[in-house]
Order: C-alpha cells, then structure tokens, then sequence
C-alpha cells in the first residue's frame, strides 16, 4: 500500500520509493530524507482541508508531505 | 589575506544551529529561528583563536544532500566543492548535526566526509539530548567515522569550546574522496543504521511534549482555532498595549518640541522648519515605535518557538490551491515585518516559478511601515468601542485590513497560477522541527535591532525627507495679499493641486497627494509628510502635534477608508521594488509587480470612496 493510504496513526515500513516519472526530483529528494527500504515510517497527523498534508514521522523527524508526494512511497504495515 | 587565515565553512542539515554556532563564535548577531531556511546566503565572519590565529567562519544555507535543489542549497554545494566563484574551498568544514536527530542528520554528515576535505563533526544540541535521555557513545562515534567529533550547545555562553579547541588545533587529515552517485547514495542509508546502532541510544524516536503540542497545534479543528485566535491575539495587543507608551512618547515630544522652539521667534524660516517639520513630521511616525516592537515580539516568539512550520502545514492545502506552496508561509510571514527579508526568504523556494509568485504577491503581505499609516488612520475615524464584549473595534478594524492583504495575495497568486502554462509537480516535503522555549535574550536583542532599525530610518531617510517637504511646502513663499495659507502657494502645494486631478475620483485630497510622493522612499514617511503639511497649513501650533485629531476633523470617512484601501496595495516602496528587480534579475518583473500593485490600489480606493460615499 502507499504511504498515502495510511490511516492516521497507524506505523509501517518503507518498501520503496517510486519514481512518479523518468529523473523524478522529488523521488530523488524523499530518498535522501531516509525514506529508504526498512525504515519505520507512522502516519502522525493530516492536514485540516481534505486531509492534505500528511505528517510523517521518520525516524526522530517530522515531515510535512503533500498526498501526492507520500504517494511516491509504498509501505507495508507491519504485522501487530 | 594572510597564510595564517584559517578558512573554515559550517555546513550542515537545516535547523541544525549553523548559524547560532557562527554568532556565538564571531560574535555576530544573524538571524536565528527555529525553522528550516532561515539563512538563505553565504555570511562571513572571523574571530580569533586562543593560538592567536586569525578564523574565517562561512556560515552556508541548510541542505539535506549535495543533490540541491533550491537556489540557497546550491550556494553550499558550490563553497564546500570549491566551484563557488572568487572563493578557494573552505580548508576545514565544520559539520554540525542535530545531536537529537541523528538519523537524519549523520547521512549529510556522510556525503560531507566523501568531498575528501578535512571535516570536523559537532554535535550540537547536547542540552536537548540529554534532557531526552539520548546517549551518544562519542569516541566510539568518532571512531567509526574516522572524523574529529566535538560537542557543542550553540545557545549556550561556551557552549562552543569544545569545538574552537578543535579547529584550533591541528587541521584533520581528510577522508578519501568518493564519487558522488545515486548507487552509493543509496549506501549511505545503509551505514547510517550501522553507526547509530554502535553509538546512538534514544529512550523515545521523538520528544513527549512535542507530540503532545502537536496533538492540539495540528488538530483539524483546534489546530486552525489556535491559529486563528493567536493570529488576531496580536493584532488586539498592538493597539491595546501599544496605547499608554504612544501617548507618553506623543506628550514628551510635544513638551520636547515647545521646550525647543521657545527661544526662536515664532515667524522665523528656522522656527517653522523645526516645529513643523522634524517635530511634527517625525514625531508623527515615531510613536509607532512601541506598536512595531509589539507585533515584532509575537513574530519573534513564534519563530523561536517553532510554531510557524506548523502553521505553514494548517495551510498549506489553501496556499496550494492558490498557487503557492506551503514553504511560501515564512517567506510571506516575513514580509508581514518587511517585504525585503520576505523576498529574500523566497530562496528556500525549491520551484523558480512557485518562488516568482512568491515575491510577486510578498509586498501584499501587510509590512510593519504600514502600520502607521493604518493605526493613524483607525485611530482618527473608527471609534474605540468594545464589541461583544472583549474586541477591540480598532483591533478588528486592524486586523480585516491585514486579512484583506492575505485574500488579496492569494487571489493574485491564483491569477498567476491560470496564466502559468507549466502545470508541473512542486513539492512541499518540510519539516517540522521540535518546539523549543524562546530565550529571553534572543528575543530582547531581536527586539533591539528592529528598534535600531525603525530609528534608523526615522533618522535617515524619513528625517531627510521631512525636511525636504517642508522645503518645498514653505518656498515659494505666499505672495502680497494672499488669501489662502502659504503652502498653497508653495512648490508642494502646486504638485498637490496637479495630483489631485488623478487622485480626485478617489477621494484623496492634495495633502494627501502631497504625502503619496515621499511615501515611494519608505512608507512611513507618507504620516510624517501629512505632519508637516498640515503643520504647515495650520496657523495653531497645537495642531502639529495632533496630526489625528486634525484629518478626523478635516477628512470625510470615505476618505480615510479609501487612503486605508490604497495603503492594503500601495506600490510605493523603491527598496522593495530594487530588491524583486535583484533577486529577479529583471526589470520586467519590477515593472509587473509595480504596475499591478498601482492598479488594484487605485481601483480598490475607487471602490472604496464610491461606495462609502453612496452609503454613508
């Protein structure tokens, strides 16, 4: 699923991030961020107007992603 | 420069404390905020070592990676690769990450090591680290980087010794260089988790007291509550807590003012000049003084605390579908001190177009010169009444003009927006830092500066200009048997007159006129011009200290609210327009926001004056 898809709150782990097309800058950018296979991502908060941003939290950092940029980044939930 | 001038560049991720560190060794005073991209330029400073050697410190603009994206990011990747033009590479870098961060930080850290530079790593915020219970085995860490690592708490006095004892010492031998690719880049992450699982070990990923203010701050419902009650919070203070020092700094003027010109007699040119130009014209824009500090304060504390990257994440879906992008809200916040910083600021702007519009709708954004003018305005023809129960009418009045601003700005930036043929993907990707308490003393030296600054200009150009218009007010003088008041007659008064043919439909009249045209040096100067020309119209030197009372006695209302409309638009800042023509590079720019900003203040006082007039 994508990080997108998330319900607030709920914790999971990076898959991968996509390239939404061919030398995608902000693909490239997320990547640098940590947002790498493995890593341990949670949904903290959405934004006030049709739940757009999203804040992630990723490792000990807080980042403010529109829906079409977490999109980018597939996850897997992780088993309860 | 000598061989002894060690040059050394802080670089580091954003809001890291790059630029605390660089005042506390230089004893600089640049600005320091707590939210990413506060440093958009390269800055330079030296001091001196305990071995008596001369440091040069480069303090560089944040970046995540090597990989810029954004004009600010470029300039580092350019300083520490030594492709910067007219500067040699730095000979040591100083790499400062955020000791409660370090997942995130350390991979910068790792690109930094494989320029194969000598690099020195500070550890900076070890206060909140070990607050939060993060223990970091240093030596070990040092060990398995194969870098000097030093702790430092840059907000601290001495918080930094550790690390001049370091770059004082001898330079470290450098780390082979490694190519800069996207496999290996890929590799860091990996080595990252390696070195934080030898050295690093946090109780909690995040700080409780964050995520508890953030529960609140970034609540659907709340969150927008708090914003909206803090924003207009500040403007009720402005003008209820602003009104005792005004009024003490309006009577000492006033005393200072006939104390003065007592001596001289009473029809001489030099009598005229001081009563009704620097006392009445300046006077007249110095009692803002304590309003400026007020909204500075709010601004201040708010930067310090960390709040306004959670404010520009409230609206960053509203910014978005006006054709902003979130990261524009501190830029656009800036500018409600001043739009010069504001359009500086834009250079976070990853996207040069997002960063155009940006600077395009900045001087929308209510700037602290207008402040005058609208207080002024409000005082003299709104009344002071308390409406259900704990408003201010004034402070209401106050703060629709600002939101008025905003609408504006972001209507603008939509039209911008359907123009625009390139409809790609910007993105936002910000981060929120963690809330930090305001130190007293940052603030109260923020606040020093700003006061610095407005006497500044009250001293400079507004004090320059105040005697140039009662020049042109008082000469040529009234001819024999003259009906009218000498001004009339005067070079200013001619000018007024012809302006008043455009201004007319407007309302405006030739004081008025008069006072728009110093006003295009600096906003401020347009309430010390209506000082001095009613000053000198009027005949009872009372009248010069009591600019308000006087237009409420001579203006109708649509004219005050009209003037107010100009001011929400008024083109007429020559520093603004220079600095969107310098960071633009283009007088096409210059000519466009200048040319929009003139007609929707003209249409908007048109508006204004028409309707009021057919109502009231």
């Amino acid at each position: 699923m994508r990080l997108s898809d998330l319900p607030k709150g709920a914790a999971a782990v990076v898959d991968r991030v996509e390239d939404a097309h061919a030398e995608d800058p902000i693909a490239q950018r997320l990547r640098d961020l940590g947002f790498v296979e493995g890593e341990p991502v949670r949904l903290v908060a959405r934004g006030p107007l049709g739940a757009d941003p999203l804040l992630v939290q990723i490792g000990s950092t807080r980042f403010a992603l529109r829906r079409s940029e977490a999109a980018r980044i597939s996850v897997r939930m992780e088993a309860a | 420069m000598s061989a002894d001038t060690l040059r050394i560049a802080l670089v580091g991720n954003p809001n890291c404390g790059k630029t605390a560190l660089f005042n506390q060794l230089t004893g600089g005073r640049q600005k320091v905020a707590n939210y990413a991209g506060v440093t958009v330029e390269r800055k330079e400073g030296r001091f001196l070592a305990p071995s008596g050697r001369v440091l040069q410190l480069l303090d560089l603009p944040g970046t995540y990676s090597f990989d810029a994206n954004s004009p600010d990011e470029q300039i580092t990747r350019d300083v520490c690769e030594g492709r910067y033009p007219g500067e040699a590479a730095p000979d040591l870098i100083v790499c400062v990450a955020d000791a409660t961060n370090l997942r995130l930080h350390l991979r910068f850290v790792l690109e930094v090591k494989r320029l194969g530079r000598p690099v020195v790593l500070a550890l900076n915020m070890m206060d909140a680290a070990k607050r939060r219970g993060i223990a970091i085995d240093v030596p070990e860490l040092q060990r398995l980087l194969g870098l000097p690592v030093v702790e430092t708490i840059a907000v601290k006095r001495g918080g930094a010794k550790a690390l001049i004892d370091r770059v004082d010492g001898d330079i470290p031998v450098a780390a082979p260089a490694e190519a800069d690719d996207a496999a290996s880049r890929a590799g860091l992450h990996e080595q990252v988790r390696t070195l934080m699982a030898a050295t690093v070990s946090m109780p909690r990923a995040t700080a409780a007291i964050d995520d508890a203010l953030d529960r609140w701050a970034l609540h659907p419902v709340f969150g927008l509550g708090i914003l909206a009650v803090l924003m207009f919070l500040i403007f009720q203070a402005v003008f209820s807590w602003a009104k005792p020092i005004m009024d003490a700094i309006q009577d000492g003027i006033t005393s200072l003012g006939v104390w003065v010109t007592a001596a001289l007699p009473a029809d001489s040119a030099l009598h005229s000049l001081l009563n009704d130009g620097v006392f009445a014209g300046l006077g007249a824009v110095l009692v803002f003084l304590p309003q400026i500090l007020i909204l500075f304060l709010f601004i201040l504390v708010l930067e310090e605390s960390g709040y306004l990257p959670r404010a520009a994440f409230l609206l960053d879906r509203l910014m978005f579908k006006a054709g902003l992008t979130g990261r524009a809200f501190i830029p656009l916040l800036s500018s409600f001190a001043c739009a010069i910083p504001g359009i500086m600021a834009t250079r976070s702007i990853t996207d040069p177009r997002d960063r155009l519009t940006t600077i395009l709708v900045a001087p929308l954004m209510t700037c602290s010169a207008r402040l005058p003018v609208y207080t002024l305005l409000i005082a003299a023809f709104i009344p002071s009444r308390t409406v259900g129960g704990i408003f201010n009418l004034q402070g209401i009045v106050l703060f629709t003009l600002y939101v008025v601003g905003i609408i504006s700005a972001l209507t603008v930036a939509w039209v911008i927006k359907r123009f625009r043929k390139d409809k790609s993907e910007h993105a936002l990707l910000m981060e929120l830092p963690s809330y930090r308490m305001p130190h007293v003393r940052d603030i109260a030296l923020g606040l020093w500066e700003r006061a610095k600054i407005f006497l500044r200009r009250v001293g400079g150009i507004i004090l320059a200009l105040t005697v140039l218009l009662w020049f042109l007010s008082s000469f040529p003088g009234a001819p024999e048997g003259a009906t009218q008041p000498a001004i009339d007659y005067s070079f200013a008064g001619r000018i007024g007159h012809l302006l008043q043919y455009v201004f007319a439909p407007v309302g405006f009249n030739w004081q008025i006129c008069i006072a728009l045209i110093p006003g295009l040096a600096a906003r401020e100067v347009a309430v010390s011009a209506l000082g001095t020309v009613y000053a000198m119209s009027g005949t009872d030197d009372a009248v010069a200290s009591q600019l308000g009372p006087m237009i409420a006695q001579t203006w109708t209302l649509p004219t005050a609210l009209s003037l107010l409309a100009w001011y929400v638009f008024a083109p007429q800042c020559m520093s603004t327009l220079a600095v969107i023509r310098r960071e633009t590079n283009s007088w096409r720019n210059v000519a466009l926001t200048a040319g929009y900003l003139f007609g929707l203040a003209y249409l908007a006082s048109l508006v204004t004056y028409q309707v009021a007039r057919a109502l009231l």
